[in-house]
């Protein structure tokens, strides 16, 4: 590791400035296009983003008004006025269910394989099947879920769409919250143990909370995704135009399911109610987003 | 590497009893333990109940239930052979699009872009990751399709006569919901997954390659070629890999988009299915061994995406192996 001084003063970009009458035409030209398609590369993924959320916004704002997020749904598409409130509704008790199911579950399974199992043979299984698990198309959580709980029960509830928003967010949180773990510094560990405190204790009171803010934005990430999944709502969920609050009794429905609904349909009432949704979608999302991002940054900041 | 002896001391050293005694560690454990294998429960619960459930169409169809090309829910005749196509047709388009983008993307943020432009950068690709799929379907079939039929029907024009190329790139249907749309949604939606995983691979390329390469005369693009790419190929194609998966399981934009027509066909802007859209806007109606056969289309997109995940993770592992090998 014994460097010396560079020459040059700056020791970044040395070579190119070095060199640069000295190269043939060819090689500069090749290197200013391919830089130059970098940038377009950047610019290609970031208009859809911008055309999207355009889009979404100038049609969707003129829709959104306080009857619009509170109102039954419309039993026809072609009918105009109405809203998507039992939809708003459906997808926060889906989506929060799911999450009271995955949260404990997905932290637990996360601390076996950062504190208990580490490299053991059963625990790199869990790992590996666990990133396998992120990898299933959620269509086949859907399929899952009618094979098993909607047939059983012969009825399609709410419940059921949380069991599957559930089994998705399960190997998100898993990972993402093993990776916080692994952040924490053995010291701690060590020191808790050394005051006497057993292991169980030590991972509560010590490694959690020390990783407690990674843990929650890895969560928040993980709910925001689940919110907006569609496939696995449509078909285990069922179909409702007024609010049910019971997710055990009756069908229900959900935004994405409202959008997938509407959008299909070439009557412009129902089209006005899918970008609705979209933009009210959008916005949950985004805050779940957010907020994930915020909590995220303070907790880099305090690590250092 | 083998051995995790620091991480403590052993807790077996009892000094005090505080905390419940060595039964609550105990079941704390097993507590753990229990949710890590609901895991490896889930995955074979899926495999078992849903083959259990499609057996009927699996039995009647057998092989042809993947090789033939007739779907006939009326007649019960099973096969999904245009569906599983489909999806690979869209896939090979998305993949097609996003790759060369998301590499671009991922260059210009590990070589290119000055540091304060970085985390804009990142954030607006996560944010691409952010929109829900239903919400870029409902985008595609509503805003994009009916915008590039024009430019469908020109590239029709001009490619049309041209004998291989000319079937690809066929007569244009009206609506624009075809196998090209729903591949250039999904291509914008897999861009995300694939950046940062290449993202992840570019950065373990070492400093010193990079340099020596810039030392001996390279100019950027050349170092990058030279030093960053041979030490990521393996990487790389995981990342592909991986989205690939991604693609192959996404439903609810390409039921939308897709336009609804079991058929085979070489022409990019015809209509087609693919097997999650298939499953998703026909298991409403469906009963009996029609529902059996949906369900066997997800037996088949499950064991498809799991194959292709797994060996991306194998590729990347021991991409990751190799090249941690070479550094040290």
């Amino acid at each position: 590791m014994t460097t010396t001084a560079p020459p040059v003063t700056r020791p970044s970009a040395g070579a190119p400035d070095l060199s640069r009458g000295a190269l043939s035409l060819r090689r500069r030209l090749a290197n200013q296009i391919f830089l130059g398609l970098f940038v377009v590369a950047v610019l290609v993924a970031v208009i859809p983003l911008g055309l999207v959320v355009w889009a979404v916004i100038s049609r969707g704002g003129s829709v959104i008004s306080w009857e619009f997020l509170t109102a039954d749904i419309p039993n026809s598409f072609r009918r105009s006025g109405g809203g998507v409130g039992p939809a708003i509704v459906g997808t926060l008790l889906i989506t929060g269910m799911a999450a009271l199911m995955a949260i404990p579950l997905g932290v637990l399974g996360a601390v076996y394989l950062n504190e208990y199992g580490k490299q053991r043979p059963l625990a790199r299984l869990i790992r590996m099947m666990a990133d396998i698990m992120t990898g299933v198309p959620s269509i086949v959580m859907g399929l899952f879920i009618y094979s098993t709980w909607v047939l059983l029960f012969e009825t399609r509830t709410g419940f059921a769409g949380s069991l599957a928003l559930a089994c998705l967010m399960l190997p998100v949180i898993i990972r993402s919250t093993e990776e916080m773990l692994r952040l924490v510094p053995d010291e701690l560990r060590q020191a808790s143990l050394a005051l006497g405190a057993r292991k169980w204790r030590t991972t509560v009171t010590v490694v959690l909370p020390a990783a407690i803010s990674g843990i929650t934005s890895g969560i928040l990430l993980a709910i925001a995704r689940a919110a907006g999944e569609t496939a696995p709502i449509v078909f285990v969920v069922g179909i409702t135009s007024s609010t049910n609050l019971s997710l055990f009794d009756g069908e229900n429905t959900a935004l994405p399911a409202q959008i997938f609904r509407n959008a299909s349909q070439v009557f412009e009432p129902a089209q006005e109610r899918a970008w609705g949704s979209a933009l009210t979608l959008i916005v949950i999302v985004l805050l779940f987003t957010i907020v994930a991002r915020i909590i995220a940054n303070r907790f880099a900041i305090k690590e250092r | 590497m083998t051995t995790q002896t620091q991480t403590g001391p052993d807790p077996k050293t009892e000094l005090s009893s505080r905390g419940g005694g060595p039964r609550a560690d105990r079941s704390f454990q097993v507590l753990t333990l229990a949710a890590g294998l609901l895991v490896l429960a889930v995955l074979a619960l899926i495999l078992i109940t849903t083959t259990r459930e499609a057996w009927p169409a699996f039995r009647e169809m057998g092989l042809r239930f993947i090789t033939q090309n007739r779907w006939d829910p009326p007649s019960e005749i099973f096969g999904g052979l245009a569906f599983i196509y489909g999806t690979a047709i869209v896939s090979l388009i998305a993949l097609i699009f996003a790759v060369p983008v998301s590499i671009g993307i991922a260059l210009f943020l590990t070589e290119l872009a000055p540091r304060r432009l970085r985390a804009p950068a990142v954030t607006v690709i996560d944010l691409l990751a952010a929109v829900p799929s239903v919400v870029f379907g409902l985008w595609g079939v509503l805003v994009v399709a009916p915008k590039l039929v024009p430019i469908y029907q020109w590239i029709h024009d001009v490619l049309g006569g041209i004998p291989v190329i000319g079937a690809i790139f066929g007569q244009p249907v009206g609506s624009g919901r075809n196998f090209m749309t729903a591949g250039l949604i999904l291509a914008i939606m897999i861009t995300p997954i694939i950046t940062s995983i290449a993202r992840e691979v570019f950065d373990t390329v070492p400093r010193a390659d990079k340099d020596a390469a810039l030392a001996l005369g390279a100019t950027r693009w050349e170092m990058i070629t030279g030093a960053v790419f041979p030490h990521s190929f393996g990487g790389l194609v995981g990342a592909v890999i991986l989205g690939l998966g991604r693609a192959m399981g996404e439903t609810i934009a390409i039921a939308l988009i897709i336009g609804s027509s079991t058929q085979i066909t070489a022409n990019v802007f015809a209509s087609g299915n693919a097997m999650p859209a298939v499953i998703v806007s026909q298991i409403g109606e469906s009963t009996g061994t029609f529902t059996a056969a949906l369900i066997g289309l997800g037996v088949v997109l499950f064991i498809m995406t799991v194959i292709i995940n797994t060996a991306a993770q194998a590729i990347v592992r021991r991409a990751e192996i190799r090249m941690r090998g070479t550094a040290s």
